[in-house]
């Protein structure tokens, strides 16, 4: 995924060259997001899911929920957690085994965008204080690569989290048991949305595709939530950016942020 | 009958099964090549509730290098389920029994596909089980063919695949998770139709030997089906109809 062959460095001088006269690759205006689709409840065995596509990068999430033990510092709270993972077939260059850092950093950075934007209310996910919680697991699957899994993850697992029900268990002789028929809409406080950019030279271009990520000197994630506020972010890549593109990328992320925020909540009334 | 109420009826007396289905029906089968952009050849099976999508790479260079092989190409094979294919959140980390499941499909396709006009390289396929509801290394297998066949790799025949199997003293044909549980014999068969070769055959379950050879008999037809499916999915890709 990240490998740069002399194919790369070439592709990176016709991208540079593209920008410098205000163009990208694909035609699209620098702060312009390509065409995303969401489809929800793509497996119905799970307790919510989600398949999207941006451009030609396709993410499938799945969301279970079930009893689990809450953390020992936090036994009035349930859990939620969020993994993403490359499958071999998305790329040539994906291998099997444990993840490299890259894949590392993803699935964390997916992760904390949803959590800190406290999207899903887990003090509402307890069974019993201190002694059984509701454990959701959001487990993102890469099918495809184009560039920008941050945010084809950070989708796929927001729609898949806002068209999943949670069933209900109740403490009978101590263990968690199910209560049949009791299905109830996971308590969503917030929508999360994460825009990512990246800096080639000077130019900041929302959503790279694979070819301009392989291109990039530095990028950014930044994550709002309903209200417009940011609530998480992260740099990455060797170069640099100054304050000025911080500010104006964090201006960015909100105002593409907001429709794709649309998107979503239509994807989570056609999924019903 | 009236003590049959309190267990799942697997098959009733009008030789009904518990999903619907006559003895000898398969579930509903969809198969499509392609549909992955980076892989050299993809498939997408649903097999009833099944979801299964398989991306082959290759032939390729071969790491690490002491694996390849001067006089043939390797055949690679990874069969993975998600954590969210399941009932109950499944490890995502390889179990026992996919391990063992990437073999025995590694060696059914082996038969099928002509390695040795690529020495030194390797040809992975990767298999994600994206759904999971009995069945799987039937679908998959009847999958990988067709992204094998996708792919462009030169092969003697696909490996078409249904399990057979033995409910309520019945052989049966495409065991489903409820039947696998409860029922008395799951037999998975893969079959080259073209070269009349069965490549995978795994049973558990007792049968008469009687059962056996009508159990394989069931099971070669079915693959039969599942075959004229993958030839469709490969006609409806490049030639644009699934009738030639």
């Amino acid at each position: 995924m990240a490998s740069t062959s002399v194919v790369d460095e070439l592709k990176k001088t016709q991208i540079l060259e593209l920008l410098d006269q205000g163009k990208r690759v694909d035609g699209r205006a620098l702060d312009e997001y390509r065409e995303i689709s969401i489809e929800t409840n793509a497996i119905p065995k799970a307790n919510g899911s989600a398949k999207v596509r941006i451009g030609d990068t396709e993410v499938i999430c799945g969301v279970k929920i079930q009893p689990d033990r809450p953390f020992p510092d936090t036994g009035d709270k349930g859990i939620f957690i969020c993994t993403a993972e490359l499958l071999p077939l998305s790329h040539p260059t994906v291998e099997t085994g444990p993840p490299g850092p890259d894949v590392i950093e993803l699935a964390r950075v997916v992760d904390r965008g949803i959590r800190e934007s406290h999207m899903i209310d887990v003090s509402q996910l307890v069974i019993e204080q201190d002694k059984s919680v509701v454990g959701v697991f959001a487990d993102n699957v890469v099918v495809d690569y184009d560039g920008n899994l941050f945010d084809a993850c950070s989708y796929a697992a927001t729609a898949a989290l806002l068209s999943s029900k949670t069933p209900k268990w109740n403490m009978v002789n101590d263990v968690p048991t199910l209560v049949e028929g009791e299905e109830s809409p996971v308590p969503i406080t917030t929508i999360p949305v994460s825009v990512t950019m990246g800096k080639i030279g000077d130019h900041i271009i929302v959503d790279p595709n694979g070819d301009e990520w392989a291109s990039m000197d530095a990028r950014v994630t930044i994550t709002s939530n309903s209200d417009g506020n940011i609530c998480a972010l992260q740099k990455g890549g060797r170069g640099g950016f100054t304050l000025e593109e911080m500010i104006q990328c964090g201006e960015i992320s909100v105002r593409v942020g907001a429709k794709i925020r649309e998107k979503l909540k239509e994807a989570q009334q056609g999924g019903q | 009958m009236g003590g049959r109420e309190a267990t799942m009826v697997l098959l009733d007396e009008n030789g009904i099964r518990c999903d619907g289905r006559k003895v000898d029906e398969p579930r509903r089968i969809m198969i499509k090549a392609g549909g992955l952009k980076n892989a050299d050849g993809s498939a997408y099976i649903e097999f009833g509730e099944n979801k299964i999508l398989v991306g082959v790479f290759g032939p390729r260079d071969v790491h690490p290098k002491h694996m390849s092989n001067t006089d043939t190409g390797i055949l690679r094979v990874r069969y993975h389920m998600e954590p969210f294919s399941v009932g109950e959140r499944k490890n995502p980390a390889p179990s026992r029994r996919e391990i063992e499941i990437s073999k025995v499909i590694k060696e059914a396709l082996e038969p099928a596909v002509m390695l040795e006009k690529f020495p030194r390289t390797a040809v992975d396929v990767y298999i994600e089980v994206l759904q999971a509801d009995g069945g799987t290394r039937c679908a998959a297998l009847s999958a990988a063919s067709v992204a094998l066949a996708d792919a462009g790799i030169p092969m003697r025949d696909m490996v078409a695949a249904i399990a057979a199997g033995k409910v309520a003293d019945t052989v049966i044909l495409d065991v489903n998770n409820e039947e696998d549980q409860a029922g008395q014999a799951d037999m998975p068969i893969g079959y080259m139709p073209s070269v009349e070769k069965i490549t995978l055959l795994q049973l558990d379950g007792v049968l008469t030997p009687e059962e056996y050879k009508k159990c394989v008999e069931v099971g070669v037809n079915g693959c039969k089906i599942v075959y004229d499916l993958q030839k469709k999915a490969l006609n409806d890709k490049y030639f644009g109809s699934g009738e030639d």
